[in-house]
């Protein structure tokens, strides 16, 4: 272990410094100070509850959550298109599609998941009348 | 035909080692590990999905709004933001070859990291005795799936820099703990861009709700 750990060290002494991502003070404070815009600004909308149309706050708050994600991604993981010959950025967009795919196809699929299960007020109630007998409570016709 | 399955399965197999590069220890870790970030983020896609089609399935339970507070939320998320970058600080004095520096910042991060992880317990204790637990509805059995397992991962990057401390101050700033440093780093700020999203799509959306 020691002897690794010896070698190694004097393996990537010279080269290490420059391979290894790492960003300047000012793009740690920089993306600081956006990334606290961007999160004050959500919470002082919801909290103070600034937009009345709550879809238009939901837009609102999701666009803020994308620009955030966006500043951390430059400043603090210090994503570029040059890093591991653009293996990284290849990844990330690919896990981009992924995500939403499984994200927006999730929600579209089972944008109807309620519609065929029982009425909302057999469902707090006993127990027989939640498990009608041999019955499947979902599709069940009436 | 017979001779020559034997004559093939006799030759010994040939490894053309002059072909194969030289590759220096570790060079291939960043990319290997930004893999497994991307990997990780599937996993959370896949939480926030279950979240965002049970959220609404509040079984006659309490909603987002009865038990989210806010105030609670805005806190935890100061905690996780300041500890991302007393973590940029604390990469900036490893550049530097400053141990001493690094491991204070090291430890500020690992304080944030505590305090975020405090409050959170607390807020899961809170909830739970209200009776607000995750088999109380499929709203909470997701909440907690989602937000649990973003807690669960904080704890062991907090272990993780626990560890990595140990080793600075057993071995210095050398390249492997450069490496390992660097490597904790990414996995710290990916978990403070995930929780962008929780803090967006569970607290605030939920209070919106």
């Amino acid at each position: 272990m020691n002897a690794d750990a010896h070698t190694a060290g004097h393996h990537g002494a010279d080269t290490d410094s420059h391979e290894l991502p790492h960003g300047s003070l000012r793009s740690y404070v920089v993306g600081f100070a956006l990334s606290a815009v961007f999160t004050a600004v959500p919470f002082w909308l919801v909290m103070n509850g600034v937009i009345e149309n709550k879809f238009a706050a939901a837009i609102a708050i999701s666009i803020l959550a994308a620009c955030q994600i966006v500043v951390h991604m430059i400043c603090f993981l210090h994503m570029n298109t040059r890093a591991e010959e653009g293996w990284t950025m290849m990844a990330l967009i690919f896990t981009i599609i992924m995500v939403v795919i499984a994200l927006a196809g999730s929600l579209w699929v089972m944008y109807h998941l309620a519609t065929n299960m029982m009425p909302l007020h057999d469902m707090g109630g006993t127990p027989s009348s939640v498990a009608p007998s041999g019955g499947m409570p979902v599709g069940r016709t009436p | 035909m017979s001779i020559a399955i034997t004559s093939t399965d006799s030759t010994a197999p040939v490894f053309h080692l002059e072909h194969e590069h030289a590759h220096a220890e570790g060079s291939s870790t960043m990319l290997g590990f930004w893999l497994y970030l991307m990997s990780d983020c599937l996993i959370f896609a896949i939480l926030f999905a279950t979240y965002g089609v049970l959220g609404g399935s509040y079984a006659a339970g309490p909603a987002p709004r009865d038990l989210f507070d806010i105030n609670l939320v805005a806190l935890n998320t100061t905690m996780l933001l300041l500890s991302s970058i007393t973590y940029g600080f604390a990469m900036l004095a490893m550049v530097r070859g400053k141990v001493a520096q690094t491991q204070g910042w090291l430890a500020v991060t690992g304080l944030f990291g505590l305090a975020f992880i405090g409050i959170e317990l607390y807020e899961f204790a809170h909830m739970i005795h209200e009776g607000a637990t995750p088999q109380r509805s499929a709203f909470l059995s997701s909440f907690f799936a989602l937000v649990g397992t973003h807690g669960l991962h904080v704890s062991f990057g907090l272990l993780w820099l626990v560890t990595l401390m140990v080793q600075v101050a057993r071995r210095g700033l050398i390249a492997a703990n450069r490496r390992r440093l660097t490597c904790l780093s990414m996995f710290w700020h990916f978990l403070d861009v995930v929780w962008i999203g929780v803090f967006t799509f569970v607290y605030l959306m939920g209070m919106l709700r």
